[in-house]
């Protein structure tokens, strides 16, 4: 055939080049948060636009867990973030199968009272939400967040879920039954296995979604014991400056988690484990 | 082993209606095959016995027992999927052992009995490999490892080798003709293809726009299909259909030849005459009842299949045995096997030949 020719040096190096140009503009703000917070303090302005400060340190570092509420806002973080990402999952998991897979009155309806809900800007509807909360006497709790955020994830999460049960082919679950399994038993050992992907997906996109949501934090929560670490973020700005430094070096320790998240998951998120399935 | 019942059956999805007052008896032990054009309910009528899809009318028993409302689990039926269905996470072992692995039955048991299936079907060495590391074949006879680890009552097959080339789908065939053989048990065969539906099948079960148009052995259907559809539907090449009014003696057809049908002894409502290109005989020059133009000859080497110009009444098929040296544009005489010709009337159906 014709079109299989060895591609020309050049086209490579040429897309190498546009690969390594786009990865340096994606992770030069986090470089660049990572350089600010190892500078010292008294080089911030002098050294401002240097791409590397004369001096590094990790005073920042220190003064952030130990001298500030950090940690007390980061475990707070953790556990909104962990347990919305959880609930989420759970749930759209099951509304996601139940799409997916069955056909009942009002399903129509429902998916399109879910779409409704995500063409609102969140701003709208934050002075109901916060009547709401204040009403149920949840002010200043973690509780409303996982609440408010497991609420608002929920509809997309479930779309996910729902595109991962689609990808997963019918037979498999009626071959699992044929065989002698009850659906509930099809689902826990043939579909669950297979959905790892998804699940795994759905968790990451969630748990990011709560870890670096601000406006609602910001809404709900007043005391300094509930504060998330997007809200707590925001104290290192005073009424007469801002801690730069330290700010980014809280900035870099509030990645850490998202990290370890997303390596933690990452197994699940391979692709091609339906493969062979079906045909060949 | 089960003796399979199907009284009055119907299957609407909404208001379309997919089968319409199906009744059909399968012995036990029998091979019976489901064919049709696409489309007709084939696949639809095995999933309301494998319990896969909701019954709208009627009943349908195993072993004399009513078993609509029964949940496939319960019904003891083995089923191969076109798709194969393996499950993508369990290696070849695995999967042929999962139905056990729900029954929970003892390890030991399992393996003995997946490593006895898997030497029958020549899997052996491939017990710990992933269903994506394994040929098309490999998987489809995993699939059949499958059902027959569980010795199940009845084995349901839905155009099980459809996905094989065509040399693999000779070769799975015999198999599963042996496989039949080998356990006796009740077999409910989907397919599109007529070959395995003659080689394998007891009886054939012709299926067409939701009705039973005809059930018979696999000579049956080729020496007495019911209706036009059934005789045209079985038997390749096709068989060929002309215009005819009736006479005295037989029909005549629109070029004017008389062909004498003694054995037909009703022929007035005679619409149609039915003949296979294989009861087309080659006769000498103007000794034939037919003459026409050989259009295109395909050489088989053991057939020769001719299209045959027929002025007057339009392409005709015939099929020569052996080797015939015939060029297109060589002038034939044709002489028809009455004896095999079928007529039908205006709506298909065949008139009934007096038995010889
Ligand atoms: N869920 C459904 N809703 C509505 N109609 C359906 C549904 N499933 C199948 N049908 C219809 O039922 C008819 C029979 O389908 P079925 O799959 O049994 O055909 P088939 O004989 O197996 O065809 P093929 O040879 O192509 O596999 C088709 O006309 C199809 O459109
Ligand atoms: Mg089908």
């Amino acid at each position: 055939m014709a079109g299989i020719r060895k591609p020309s040096p050049l086209r490579t190096a040429g897309k190498y080049a546009a690969l390594a140009a786009y990865v340096g503009f994606a992770l030069f703000p986090l470089y660049w948060l990572l350089k600010i917070a190892v500078t010292p303090d008294q080089l911030i302005y002098s050294e401002g636009t240097r791409l590397w400060p004369s001096a590094a340190t990790l005073a920042n570092f220190t003064t952030v867990v130990f001298q500030t509420d950090f940690l007390a806002y980061f475990r707070n973080s953790v556990a909104v973030s962990l347990t919305t990402a959880a609930a989420t999952t759970l749930i759209a998991a099951g509304a996601g199968y139940a799409f997916s897979r069955f056909h009942f009155r009002g399903k129509s309806l429902i998916i399109a009272v879910m779409l409704v809900t995500q063409m609102f800007p969140l701003l709208m509807i934050i002075a109901p939400i916060y009547k709401i909360v204040a009403a149920a006497g949840l002010l200043n709790s973690l509780t409303s967040l996982i609440i408010v955020y497991t609420a608002f994830n929920i509809p997309f999460a479930t779309f996910l879920m729902q595109s991962f049960f689609d990808s997963i082919p019918k037979d498999l679950e009626e071959a699992a039954m044929m065989d002698g399994c009850t659906r509930f038993q099809a689902l826990r050992k043939v579909i669950l296995p297979l959905t790892l992907p998804g699940l795994g997906a759905t968790l990451g996109f969630v748990f990011t979604a709560a870890w670096s949501e601000l406006l609602f934090a910001l809404m709900l929560i007043n005391s300094n014991d509930t504060m998330t670490f997007p809200v707590g973020l925001l104290t290192f700005v005073s009424k007469f400056s801002v801690d730069w430094g330290q700010m980014m070096a809280a900035g870099v320790l509030a990645l850490v988690p998202s990290c370890l998240f997303f390596i933690f998951i990452q197994r699940y998120l391979v692709q091609g484990l339906t493969s062979g399935a079906v045909k060949g | 082993m089960a003796r399979i019942e199907l009284r009055n059956v119907f299957k609407h999805y909404g208001r379309t209606e997919v089968l319409r007052d199906i009744s059909l008896d399968i012995e036990d032990g029998e091979f019976v095959v489901l064919v049709g054009p696409s489309g007709c309910g084939k696949s639809t009528l095995l999933r309301m016995i494998a319990g896969l899809e909701p019954i709208t009318g009627g009943e349908f028993l195993i072993d004399g027992e009513r078993m609509n409302e029964v949940t496939p689990r319960n019904r003891d039926i083995a089923m191969v999927f076109q798709s194969y269905a393996l499950y993508p996470h369990m290696d070849v072992a695995r999967n042929m052992g999962f139905s056990m692995e729900i029954r929970r039955d003892a390890a030991e048991k399992r393996r003995v009995r997946v490593t006895e299936a898997a030497k029958t079907l020549g899997l052996g060495a491939l017990l710990d490999r992933l269903p994506k590391a394994l040929s098309g074949g490999q998987r489809q006879r995993v699939a059949m490892g499958r059902a027959i680890i569980r010795d199940p009552r009845a084995f349901l097959f839905d155009e099980p080798l459809s996905n094989l080339d065509a040399a693999l789908r000779v070769e799975m065939r015999l198999e599963i003709a042996r496989l039949h053989q080998r356990l006796a048990a009740t077999m409910v065969y989907v397919t599109h293809d007529q070959v395995e539906a003659l080689t394998l099948a007891d009886r054939i079960v012709v299926l067409e726009g939701g009705d039973i148009q005809q059930v018979g052995t696999p000579l049956d259907l080729y020496e007495r299909p019911a209706n036009r559809f059934v005789a045209r539907f079985i038997g390749s090449p096709t068989m060929n259909i002309l215009e005819a009014t009736p006479t005295e003696t037989g029909v005549e057809l629109k070029n004017g030849a008389r062909i004498d049908l003694p054995q037909v002894p009703d022929r007035s409502t005679a619409r149609q005459l039915g003949i296979r290109p294989e009861h087309i005989d080659l006769a000498g020059p103007e000794s034939g009842q037919i003459s026409g133009v050989a259009d295109v000859v395909e050489h088989l080497g053991s057939d020769t299949n001719i299209y045959v110009d027929v002025p007057g009444l339009g392409p005709l098929m015939v099929r020569a045995h052996g080797n015939v040296p015939l060029r297109p544009r060589d002038a034939v005489s044709l002489r028809f096997q009455t004896g095999n010709a079928h007529v039908f009337a205006a709506d298909g159906t065949a008139l009934r030949s007096a038995p010889v």
